[in-house]
């Protein structure tokens, strides 16, 4: 088997791959660097959470539109996404509950009530498609949605920047200058609920948050400042995705959880060999006269 | 004679329904230099809160003569995320954040100027280390560049010299003079009466009611801070409602 054959056949033979493909260079570009900022405000398992309260939107759109839709179940999730977020805010600012236990609370309830919505009416097949995504089963549609998602993301980043880096380590500033915290921080919501919806059409919703917090888990291992952070998550992200689609096509393994897998390989090995890793605890270096 | 920068019309600020700020009614001179002074739980940090427009009065008022966006404040150092992966120079620039916003480009003048005032506190070259590796007084000159930077007209500092070694502390107290210097309002929380006696000229002496504001020989005397004590002592979980008429 040539170079070609292993690396690049199956893209340029099946259209499936092509669109996988390119669905994971947009989740790569969006949802690593959202990934990267969520765990910069310590909110890594807040986005988890919020992948699960996508599940009841998302089965309800499967109801309506009476099959695996894609765009009608995307719809469904961002409305169901939103929602909780906006819940868990509104109940953690009028309630004594923290942001973290409204949250733990609202994605269990929507995780029991969207499985429950699928098992009503769909399939055990369609239950595991809900679950673990269906990234081989991309059409156009899908495509468009999840690549006007990516550049949202990445215009809104361009533009909140500042803000929203102030934000993540020193709010009180933002606050006492009259930068508008609140609104940035809901707006950095929307931009995590869009990118969930995005992956969860490609790796549902077990899953979604994989390609969001693994290579941002990477890049903080790997880079000291912001900027090389979110480089390398995009990068790791990218790479993940690819080496994924690959392994999935030639070992006929399920493609979402190979390319979490390929993640979490690239995972394991950076928490042996980055500079702040594991290994470097039995090197000895000697130390520096100043 | 000016309107004072800030005034404080029989204000009281309170958690639960307890005050902690009690009936306090004064007013900050353009250009003065202020201690506030108190024990612990005296209603301090509290005050400058609702002067920042953090906290909401729960009866009377303050008011501003300066627009909030010319004020800088530095709280308490324990609200920043140290961990996070941002440098010296970057966390001083946010400073310009009057003249650039969240939008407006940052140039070549106001990275000069954020290197000078990192010059001034005393931390030439630590442009590039990351705000994680500094020791808590180095951090709390970084903040005092971001204040230079920010070129506010009233600055409130909310123990500024806790926790720093006192080579730190001179340097940071000579900037404040030179705030007051140039015709800046500056307000601090101290707990050093030393420090209050011998540097600043007013002092608002507070244990959640008001005992003394003016100059601060007359304010710092031995029964006032007596009085501050036994009264920032006083607690009743089952008060009753306040009888002072508003």
């Amino acid at each position: 088997m040539s170079a070609y054959d292993l690396l690049i056949a199956p893209f340029m033979d099946y259209g499936f791959m092509r669109r996988a493909l390119v669905a994971c260079l947009c989740l790569a570009l969006g949802a690593a660097p959202i990934g990267t900022f969520l765990s910069m405000r310590r909110m890594s398992l807040m986005g988890d959470a919020l992948s699960h309260a996508v599940l009841p939107g998302a089965a309800i759109g499967y109801l309506v539109a009476g099959s695996l839709s894609l765009t009608a179940m995307g719809i469904g999730g961002l409305i169901a996404g939103l929602s909780v977020a906006l819940l868990a805010g509104v109940v953690s600012r009028m309630t004594v509950l923290q942001e973290d236990a409204s949250f733990a609370s609202f994605y269990l309830i929507s995780l029991a009530v969207g499985v429950l919505i699928v098992s009503l009416r769909g399939s055990n097949i369609d239950l595991l498609h809900v679950l673990f995504g269906t990234i081989l089963a991309i059409d156009n549609n899908a495509l468009m949605l999840i690549g006007t998602i990516t550049s949202l993301t990445l215009l809104a980043l361009a533009v909140l920047y500042r803000p929203l880096v102030i934000d993540c380590f020193d709010p009180g500033f933002l606050r006492a200058v009259g930068g508008r915290g609140p609104l940035i921080h809901g707006l950095f919501m929307l931009m995590v609920v869009l990118n969930l919806v995005a992956s969860f059409q490609a790796l549902g919703t077990l899953m979604a948050v994989g390609l969001m917090m693994l290579p941002a888990a990477i890049a903080q291992l790997w880079a000291r400042t912001l900027p090389a952070m979110l480089a390398i998550s995009v990068v790791t992200a990218l790479v993940s995705g690819y080496a994924g689609l690959i392994a999935s096509y030639h070992l006929e393994l399920a493609s979402g959880p190979t390319i979490i897998v390929a993640a979490a390989v690239i995972y394991v090995v950076s928490l042996l060999a980055a500079p702040s890793g594991l290994m470097s605890r039995y090197i000895r270096r000697p130390h520096l006269a100043n | 004679m000016t309107a004072p920068a800030i005034a404080l019309e029989n204000l009281t600020v309170a958690y639960n329904r307890h005050p902690a700020v009690h009936h306090v009614s004064g007013a900050l001179a353009r250009g003065s230099l202020t201690a506030i002074a108190g024990p612990n739980g005296a209603g301090k940090s509290t005050l400058l809160r609702a002067i920042m427009g953090e906290l909401k009065p729960a009866e009377g008022e303050i008011r501003r003569s300066v627009p909030s966006r010319d004020y800088g404040y530095l709280p308490q150092a324990a609200d920043i995320n140290r961990r996070f992966p941002v440098s010296v120079i970057d966390t001083v620039v946010t400073g310009a954040w009057k003249r650039a916003g969240a939008f407006g480009g940052i140039g070549r003048a106001e990275r000069q100027k954020a290197s000078e005032a990192l010059v001034a506190v005393g931390l030439e070259g630590f442009e590039a280390r990351p705000i994680g590796s500094l020791s808590a007084g180095q951090f709390q000159r970084t903040l005092f560049a971001r204040l230079l930077l920010q070129d506010a007209s009233v600055i409130i500092l909310d123990e500024p010299f806790t926790a720093i070694d006192s080579r730190t502390t001179q340097d940071l107290i000579d900037i404040v003079l030179r705030w007051h210097g140039e015709g800046r309002t500056v307000v601090a929380v101290l707990h050093d009466h030393e420090q209050v006696r011998a540097h600043f000229p007013q002092t608002l002496l507070i244990a959640r009611e008001l005992i003394g504001w003016g100059p601060t020989d007359e304010v710092m005397t031995h029964e006032n801070l007596k009085r501050a004590r036994a009264l920032a002592e006083r607690w009743d979980e089952n008060a009753p409602v306040c009888a002072v008429p508003a």
